[in-house]
Parts: C-alpha cells; sequence; structure tokens
C-alpha cells in the first residue's frame, strides 16, 4: 500500500512537471491582454483567441507557418529520395567499405549542423536558391538524412529478403519486387520516420534564422520578432509551434523507443 | 547479374555520397577558409575573438551551462528510467507524459519558461495570490543575468531530460531478469543491484546519452536567445550575432570552427578514454 501511494505521488508531480509548462503557455496565449497584465489575476476569467487571429494575420505568422510546412515537406522527400537507396543498400547488399559508410552515417548525427549554415549563404547566393524554401529544405536534409538512412535500413532489415526474392523468381524486376512486396510492409515504419523527421524540421530555428531572411520559418519568424513583440504573441507562438509536434509525437508513439533509440547511437 | 551487383550498390549510394560532400564536406572547408581569412593575416579572426573580452566571457558561459545540465539530465533521466522501468500500472501513460518535451522545439520550451518566469508570469501571481511577495520579482532584463541563468537551466533540464531518459529506457531493456534474480539469491540490497549490475550493463547507453548531450549542449541556442539575448553569450548565439547583426561570415565562421573542435575534442575523448569497450559494436 505505501509502495503504490509512493508510485503515485512520484506519478503526479511527473505530470505535473512535464504537462505544466505546456499546459500554462495555452492559457497565457488564451489569457486577454488586460488580464494578463494584472498582477491580481492568476486565473484568467475569459479566453480569447484575439492573440492567435493578431499573430498569425497581422504578425505574418501564417506565411511564416505556411514556409515551415513546405520546408519539413520538402526535407522529407529530398532525405527519403536519397536515403532510400542507401538504406536499401546497407540491408541487401555485402560490399567494402559498408562499416565505414555506415559509422560515417553515424557520425554526421552529431555534426554540428550549426557549422553549415554560413557558408551555405555564400553558395545559395551563387546558385541562385538563396532565401528560399529549397535551400532550407536542403539545409535540414543535413540532420534528416542521417536518421533516415539509419532507421530505414533497420527498417528493411526487419523485411526479410526472402519476400523480395520470391517475387524476383515469379518474374519481377529487383525495383518493382522491392516496389511490390517490401514497400507496402515497410510502410507503417516509414511514415513513423517521415513524421520524426517533420517534427525536426519544423523545430530547427539556427538554420533557418540565418539562411533565410524574409522566406522565414516559424521559429525563425519568431526568434527574430520575439524580442519586440508585446508577451502575449509570444505565448501565441509557442502555443503554434508546439501543438502540431505534440499531436504528431502523439500518433507515433509506439514508434518512441525504437525511433529515438536508434537516432542516438 | 551478379558481377553487376556492385555497380548497383555503387549507384545507390551515389545520391548519398554527392549529398555529404555538397552538405557536408564543402560547408566544413569552407568554413576553414572563412575563418582563417583576414587581410591582416590568417589568425586575425581568432586574435579578434579572443582579445574581445567576450570570448572568455562566452566560453566560460557555454562550459558552465554545459557542466551544470548534463549531469542533471543524466540524475533525472537515470531515476527516471528506473522508475518508468517498475512496469507499474499505468506506466506507458508516463512515459508518453515524460516524452512531450521530445516534440518541442527549444524556442517553444524558451517561451513556455517565460509564460512562467516572466514579470506578470504564473510564478509571480502564484507567489503574490499567496502574499509571499509584495511586488514581482524580475527574471529577465540585464539587471539579472544571476536568475536569467538559472532560469535557462530549468528549462534546458526540463526539455532534454526526456532524451537521456529514453536512452536509458531502451538501455535498461538489456538488463536480464535472471541476473537481478541471482542478486536476489546472493542478498544484494537494491543499491548493491543498482551499483554491480544495472549500471554496469547500462554504461554504453549511459555514454551514448552523455556524449550526444554534451555535444549539443555546446550547441545550445534557442533558448538562450529567447530568454537573454547577447547578455548571457554562448559560442552558437556569437556565430548567429556576428553573421546576422554584424554580417561578418568571418568571424562567425571562427565560432563555428570553434564549436566543431570542441565538438571533436568531446566525441573522441568519450571513445578513447573511457573506452567503452562494447561502444564500438553498438554504434555499428
Amino acid at each position: 500500500m505505501m509502495k503504490k501511494t509512493l508510485i503515485f505521488i512520484l506519478c503526479l508531480l511527473i505530470v505535473l512537471w512535464f504537462c505544466g509548462p505546456v499546459l500554462l503557455i495555452l492559457i497565457a496565449a488564451l489569457t486577454p491582454s488586460a488580464e494578463y497584465y494584472d498582477l491580481a489575476r492568476l486565473v484568467p476569467t475569459k479566453l480569447t483567441l484575439t492573440h492567435l487571429e493578431s499573430l498569425f494575420v497581422r504578425l505574418n505568422g501564417w506565411k511564416a507557418t505556411l514556409i515551415s510546412i513546405q520546408t519539413a515537406l520538402l526535407s522529407i522527400v529530398i532525405s527519403f529520395a536519397i536515403g532510400l537507396p542507401a538504406a536499401y543498400v546497407l540491408t541487401r547488399y555485402v560490399f567494402k567499405g559498408k562499416n565505414l559508410f555506415r559509422l560515417t552515417i553515424l557520425l554526421t548525427r552529431s555534426f554540428p549542423v550549426i557549422i553549415i549554415g554560413v557558408p551555405l549563404v555564400t553558395l545559395y547566393l551563387r546558385i541562385g536558391i538563396a532565401d528560399s524554401v529549397l535551400g532550407v529544405s536542403l539545409a535540414h536534409s543535413s540532420m534528416i538524412l542521417p536518421f533516415i538512412i539509419i532507421i530505414s535500413s533497420s527498417i528493411l532489415g526487419g523485411i526479410s529478403v526472402e519476400y523480395e526474392e520470391a517475387g524476383m523468381v515469379f518474374g519481377l524486376t529487383r525495383f518493382r519486387s522491392f516496389l511490390r512486396i517490401t514497400l507496402p510492409l515497410a510502410l507503417p515504419g516509414f511514415a513513423a520516420a517521415a513524421i520524426y523527421a517533420f517534427v525536426l524540421s519544423w523545430n530547427e530555428v539556427f538554420i533557418s534564422a540565418i539562411i533565410n531572411l524574409t522566406n522565414r520559418t516559424l521559429p525563425a519568424h519568431i526568434l527574430n520578432t520575439a524580442m519586440t513583440s508585446p508577451d502575449y504573441f509570444k505565448f501565441a507562438a509557442g502555443t503554434v509551434m508546439a501543438l502540431p509536434a505534440m499531436i504528431f509525437i502523439f500518433f507515433t508513439r509506439k514508434y518512441l523507443m525504437s525511433m529515438w533509440g536508434i537516432s542516438l547511437k | 547479374m551478379i558481377h553487376h551487383k556492385g555497380k548497383i550498390a555503387l549507384m545507390l549510394l551515389l545520391p548519398t555520397f554527392a549529398y555529404l560532400i555538397v552538405f557536408i564536406f564543402y560547408p566544413l572547408v569552407d568554413t576553414c577558409l572563412l575563418a582563417f581569412s583576414n587581410p591582416a593575416g590568417p589568425l586575425e579572426n581568432f586574435r579578434r575573438i579572443i582579445t574581445s573580452g567576450e570570448f572568455w566571457k562566452t566560453l566560460r558561459n557555454t562550459l558552465v551551462i554545459t557542466g551544470i545540465v548534463v549531469p542533471l539530465q543524466l540524475i533525472l533521466g537515470l531515476a527516471l528510467a528506473l522508475f518508468v522501468n517498475l512496469r507499474f500500472k499505468g506506466y506507458l501513460f508516463i512515459l508518453y507524459i515524460i516524452a512531450i518535451p521530445l516534440a518541442l522545439s527549444d524556442v517553444s520550451a524558451a517561451l513556455m519558461s517565460y509564460s512562467i518566469f516572466a514579470s506578470t508570469g504564473f510564478l509571480n501571481k502564484l507567489l503574490m495570490a499567496w502574499g509571499w511577495i509584495e511586488r514581482p520579482l524580475y527574471f529577465f532584463g540585464f539587471r539579472f543575468q544571476d536568475r536569467a541563468f538559472w532560469v535557462i537551466v530549468i528549462t534546458e533540464v526540463w526539455r532534454a531530460t526526456p532524451l537521456v531518459f529514453i536512452i536509458l529506457l531502451a538501455g535498461l531493456q538489456a538488463v536480464n531478469k535472471e541476473y537481478l534474480e541471482a542478486a536476489n539469491v546472493f542478498g544484494f540490497s537494491p543499491w548493491q543491484k543498482l551499483w554491480k549490475i544495472v549500471l554496469p550493463i547500462l554504461r554504453p547507453s549511459i555514454l551514448s546519452a552523455l556524449l550526444i548531450r554534451t555535444i549539443f549542449a555546446f550547441q545550445v541556442f534557442g533558448v538562450i536567445w529567447i530568454l537573454a539575448g547577447r547578455d548571457i553569450p554562448v559560442l552558437a548565439g556569437e556565430a548567429y550575432y556576428w553573421q546576422t547583426v554584424v554580417y561578418n561570415s568571418n568571424i562567425s565562421s571562427a565560432y563555428g570552427l570553434i564549436i566543431a573542435v570542441v565538438t571533436i575534442l568531446i566525441s573522441w575523448a568519450y571513445i578513447t578514454f573511457l573506452k567503452p569497450k562494447s561502444f564500438e559494436e553498438e554504434a555499428v
């Protein structure tokens, strides 16, 4: 009984500690400004959507949100297009230097993405994709691609090569066999990986803020305007950035351990 | 068909190689070139940084934040992982709750802290409602750097402990139940079981959690930029400032290079000095 009570109290503390700040910023984002600045008013008497509305309409939040979504989606497409063939090779072929290749990919995971920002600014100016969604997506792929290769090769590794070979025995080419047999089996895992990749890009701020000056993603836009905005806009922005990521993670909660576990080693 | 295999494999790997060369290797080289190029000599950028006085403050802040935040995250993450691993009723729910900050950006987390610690934030209102304070406490602004520093520490601990937690929880799954049962037979106390059995098995996970957290703590940027701006300068923040405010790519690159070198040194130190036996196997 004692033990049960103790576990319950600890659980309560954990829930408060981790949910508290999320809940508080949501309340703060919905509190009318007069009540927010009233020190005697701890709990708001009414809630309002004005701050969210002005963030989106007056402070260009819509544009930044759209750019964030485009950037994340394009990063996912780029990373899968490049990474999937590599992941396939890692699980289906034996070749010299395979371990070295895998190690290189793992090392790029811990590579400080901060230092690719500045050189890319000048490179993008030269090739004409400065201040564009494509530019930031290509840069974000540097943190997403290694993850996609590692996670995809572990997903593909879990699917027996024999199904694919059976398809080839029945006359499918290697490519079609992969497309028709292996890919459908791997799809749920890939979907979870894509969602995780979306969150990575959605949350990244340093690279986006350095590379794009006008077409900024939401975090970069907030970083730039937060200092000079009234507090309630900051809370609206913080909420808007937090909610999609939390919903996405909720849908992939089954993959939590395998996803984060793998991405970290 | 068989002798074409090598060629096909190479072709499929080619896009990845091309990407790594253009987006990792080239920027790395260019960063070096930028950092070492100055009309007054190759080391002039670094001389300017080091003699500016700001630099030592910047380096000290980065080191101190890393030195405080990473051990705290490890202790809390380990405690949470051991707790959830008890697998009491509803442990999965708690697992998902702890995972919430994993989804959040550093900017988001910083703004959440701000909603609590702002001068008209929840903490001040609560303390005043209880009658503990007469007027609001200030946590931000140039005069209150010490307080802002601790808010940053709390935010970083809140934000990144779940990462350590997940790695360690995954590692705990490798602890064989039979070892613990054997320990029971020999009359080990829970404390002895932790130190003699669980922690040694967990060693590779602890090391990779430490490595990844130390590396990322050195790149800490979003939380600090939102909560303190340049009042509490850190390496990544200076790189950002010199690039986007002063438009001096050379100094910015020099800061970037310092971060890269420190990152490489940390990785090297972890891998060689601590000689984790099974680390390489696990990494590969």
